[in-house]
């Protein structure tokens, strides 16, 4: 029904004349309304919100434009978001009640729901826009700036908003040279983990002998905590489409992957919608744009194994064999994916290309510190009041980021430690809370970038629980190809078990720090070598919490099982005997109205009359 | 019971790339529900590679599974933040309230349990997810609650069986 199907773009000057086209379009209606499908907000229930919106405006007759689906807008945590146009009027929390008074109020009156909005915590002042929400004024958005604002599953969206253009400025009016000395110069560096300078890496692939070559997208974000490339895939894939077409041009590849985790069907199905729409309008596949270039793209799943987002441990499962790595002497921009010289970056990676080819190098390199340039997005979770996706520039202080957008940690607990970088990352503490967030700098605190997780932990969270639960993701995660790794990670879990039981003995420490020096120097891949990092980097910064589990038998943040004690506080009890007979170790006596008491010898420390008091009158001490 | 056209035409959809051999795969997954004994085989004759090859591929990855699904599919994530939130515990608390091993099915068949790292929706901390349908912030009450009330239908459902 659109002029737009069955269009085939033979020339750039056809992409121009399309979004002039798109620009001038009639909006869908006066007042129109976008809910978010996040994953987040899809859980609590934004589909049937969605559903709803549209009924009401099928009713009124409004074109079916007028709502609709967008990816992530990153607050997460006051989901689901609707927004509605003209006025960016934000609504947060909105449940399948509220879509009448929305409808009804702003939508056919123009009026603000006032209770939907967004509610300063501290001031208690209502914001009207995003722009007005703390969680977003400090960040600066260039991977996310479409997110939340287009329909995914639509590409005219994507175009209208500037899309393809900086494909169709690369193919009509620049060499691969000139492509590859942009990028170079922008200083862009992999935001998959290791930092690798882009232009760099593309150049080697260029010029590695052989042929075809290969260009392949990582998006299999292993990292728990961790949904940037998530968001991004499902909420503008174009971008990272448009980034892959363009690195393909200036390396010279014509066949493209993307690899995509198993646990992202969403990401899968938009990038599928992605890849066909791009096909059927000339941006992909035979003679792009008219301008002689040809490059395709497939998909790949990913099998649910962490490692496979090493890159040659992708290739082998892009190859079809079980994901384990190999050495690293052997560069996959040389001997990748069918041992032909192979180009692999990450989605956030990819999405950056676009703007830094639309705006120059020169704007993007002014933007972050020295050496780490532009934006980083990072998903900031754990305890924090604002849990959310967040895209902030390079050099902007842990501070800033936790307090000022992330609202501080929750409950008004104190605040422990930040944990970066996914498994192999390491926690940072207190301390450390103004340093400024970039490549080396999280390197030199013994963390890392990594992908950009950023897990907030308060007083209450215990660091050898933290490490240990770390070292069993990465135990049960390894390939087991190399003894250092399949061997060293269990000896070390079996220690931290033994501390976290109470069992530690002295001498522990000593020999957890000598296997993460043999694991560092001995082990095949980057898993193992990097897997004793939340090991290290607790025992450095949180010395103490292993001493006070090993030598004093004790938790103090009151989490390890066995290593705290149940009382209950005379005050609050009420005497209800919930608690005492739910004890499966009768270790609780009391009668009516007379406050409880646990028999310290028969406690088995189970944590049962803690849950079950409804009055929170058992305390851990 | 498997019929060879499905294998045949998996095989088809993917020109008999082996590259393509973990799609392959999947679909096959996919389509059973999981991967069978007689299935593999067969794709494995049609690749002209060794069993072991699919195996090895099988075994590696998590996803895939060699038993039949039961009726219900759980999936509870034990990701960084739901740990932190108690996920741990709540899957002890599963695997031993009905005898269900992570990865395996319930002896009733009731449900598969399927413990992830990170389903990328941390705001809801703790997470499980059962069909498709999110339940957040849960709790080892709330998840009891939740798992006792899915209905077990007649023992039919073994694989794709009667239908
Ligand atoms: C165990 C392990 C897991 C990794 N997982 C991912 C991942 O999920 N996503 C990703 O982009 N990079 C991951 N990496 C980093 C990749 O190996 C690779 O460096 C990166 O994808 C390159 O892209 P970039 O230069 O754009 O960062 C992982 C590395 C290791 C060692
Ligand atoms: S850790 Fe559970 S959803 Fe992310």
């Amino acid at each position: 029904m659109t002029v737009a199907t069955c269009k085939r773009f033979s020339a750039p000057a056809d992409l121009e004349r399309f979004r002039d086209e798109l620009r001038r379009r009639p909006p869908a209606a006066a007042r129109t309304v976008r809910v978010c499908i996040g994953t987040g907000c899809t859980a609590r229930g934004s589909h049937k919100v969605y559903e709803l919106f549209t009924q009401a405006l099928k009713e009124v007759g409004a074109k079916a434009e007028a709502a609709k689906c967008v990816g992530c807008h990153g607050f997460c945590e006051r989901g689901p978001i609707v927004v509605v146009q003209p006025g960016d009027i934000l609504y947060q929390r909105v449940e399948e009640p509220d879509v009448a008074e929305i409808f009804r109020e702003t939508i056919m009156g123009g009026r603000v729901v006032e209770r939907l909005l967004y509610e300063d915590p501290a001031t208690k002042a209502r914001a009207r826009t995003s722009a007005e929400i703390p969680f977003y004024k400090a960040q600066q958005r260039i991977v996310l700036a479409h997110n939340g604002e287009i329909d995914p599953k639509r590409i005219e969206d994507y175009v209208a908003v500037g899309g393809y253009a900086a494909l169709a400025k690369t193919l009509a009016t620049m060499t691969p040279e000139e492509v590859l000395s942009e990028v170079e110069k922008s200083g862009l560096r992999g935001r998959g983990g290791g930092g690798f300078p882009t232009g760099r890496k593309w150049r080697s692939c260029r010029e590695a002998p052989g042929e075809p070559k290969y260009v392949i997208c990582n998006g299999d974000e292993g990292d728990p905590g961790a949904f940037m490339d998530r968001s991004v895939m499902e909420g503008n894939p174009h971008s990272v489409i448009e980034g892959m077409i363009i690195g393909a041009y200036a390396i010279g590849s014509h066949q493209g992957y993307l690899y995509v985790r198993n646990e992202y069907p969403l990401a899968v199905e938009h990038l599928k919608l992605a890849i066909a729409q791009a096909r059927e309008f000339g941006l992909l596949g035979e003679d792009i744009l008219g301008t002689g270039f040809s490059f395709d793209i497939r998909i790949n799943r990913g099998g649910g194994a962490f490692v496979c987002g090493e890159s040659t441990a992708l290739m082998a499962s892009l190859e079809g064999r079980p994901g384990e790595p190999r050495a690293k002497y052997v560069h996959t921009v040389e001997h990748g994916l069918w041992d032909k010289p192979s180009n692999l970056n990450n989605v956030e990676t990819w999405a950056n290309v676009p703007p830094i080819l639309n705006n120059g190098s020169g704007w993007f390199a002014a933007i972050g510190t020295a050496k780490s340039k532009g934006t980083k997005v990072f998903s900031l979770v754990g305890e924090v009041v604002n849990t959310g996706l967040i895209e902030v520039p390079m050099g902007m202080t842990l501070r800033q980021i936790i307090f000022d957008i992330g609202g501080g940690v929750k409950g008004g607990k104190a605040f422990k430690g930040v944990q970066t970088g996914g498994p192999s990352g390491g926690c940072i503490p207190a301390q450390f809370l103004d340093a400024p967030v970039d490549f080396d700098e999280l390197t030199r605190l013994g963390s890392m970038m990594g992908s950009g997780g950023m897990i907030v932990m308060s007083e209450d969270t215990c660091m050898v629980n933290v490490a240990r639960y770390f070292t069993h993701f990465l135990m049960d995660e390894s390939c087991g190809k190399c003894t250092p790794c399949r061997e060293g990670l269990a000896q070390m879990l079996a220690i931290l078990d033994r501390i976290t039981h109470g069992e530690g003995q002295p001498g522990d420490i000593d020999q957890l720090q000598k296997m993460a020096g043999l694991l560092e120097g001995a082990a095949l891949c980057a898993l193992g070598k990097t897997a004793a990092n939340p090991v290290m980097s607790t025992i450095r910064y949180f010395r103490q919490e292993y001493d006070a589990h090993i030598i004093e038998k004790r938790c103090p943040a009151k989490q390890c099982r066995g290593l705290f004690r149940y009382e209950i506080s005379v005050e609050r009890c009420k005497a209800c005997g919930l608690c005492r007979k739910h004890c499966p170790a009768e270790a609780v006596s009391g009668a009516k109205k007379t406050p409880h008491v646990i028999d310290q010898q028969k406690c088995t420390r189970c944590g049962t009359c803690l849950e079950k008091c409804p009055f929170d009158a058992v305390l851990k001490v | 019971m498997a019929d060879e056209t499905l294998v045949e035409e998996i095989v088809r959809r993917y020109d008999g790339e082996i590259g393509m051999l973990i799609p392959m795969m999947q679909d096959l997954q996919t389509a059973c529900g999981y991967l069978a004994v007689d299935q593999l085989k067969r794709l494995a004759e049609r690749l002209e590679v060794p069993l072991s090859r699919l195996y090895a591929v099988a075994t590696f990855y998590s996803s895939f599974r060699l038993a039949p699904k039961g009726q219900h599919e759980v999936t509870l994530c034990v990701g960084t933040v739901c740990h932190l939130k108690g996920a741990g515990a709540i899957s002890e608390m599963i695997r031993e309230a009905f005898k269900v091993e992570a990865g395996g099915t319930t002896p009733d068949g009731l449900f598969s349990f399927q413990p992830v790292n990170c389903v990328g929706a941390c705001a809801l901390a703790p997470v499980m997810i059962v069909d498709g349908k999110y339940y957040d912030g849960v709790s080892k009450d709330s998840v009891l609650k939740i798992l006792h009330g899915l209905p077990l239908a007649e023992p039919a459902a073994k694989g794709e069986g009667n239908k």
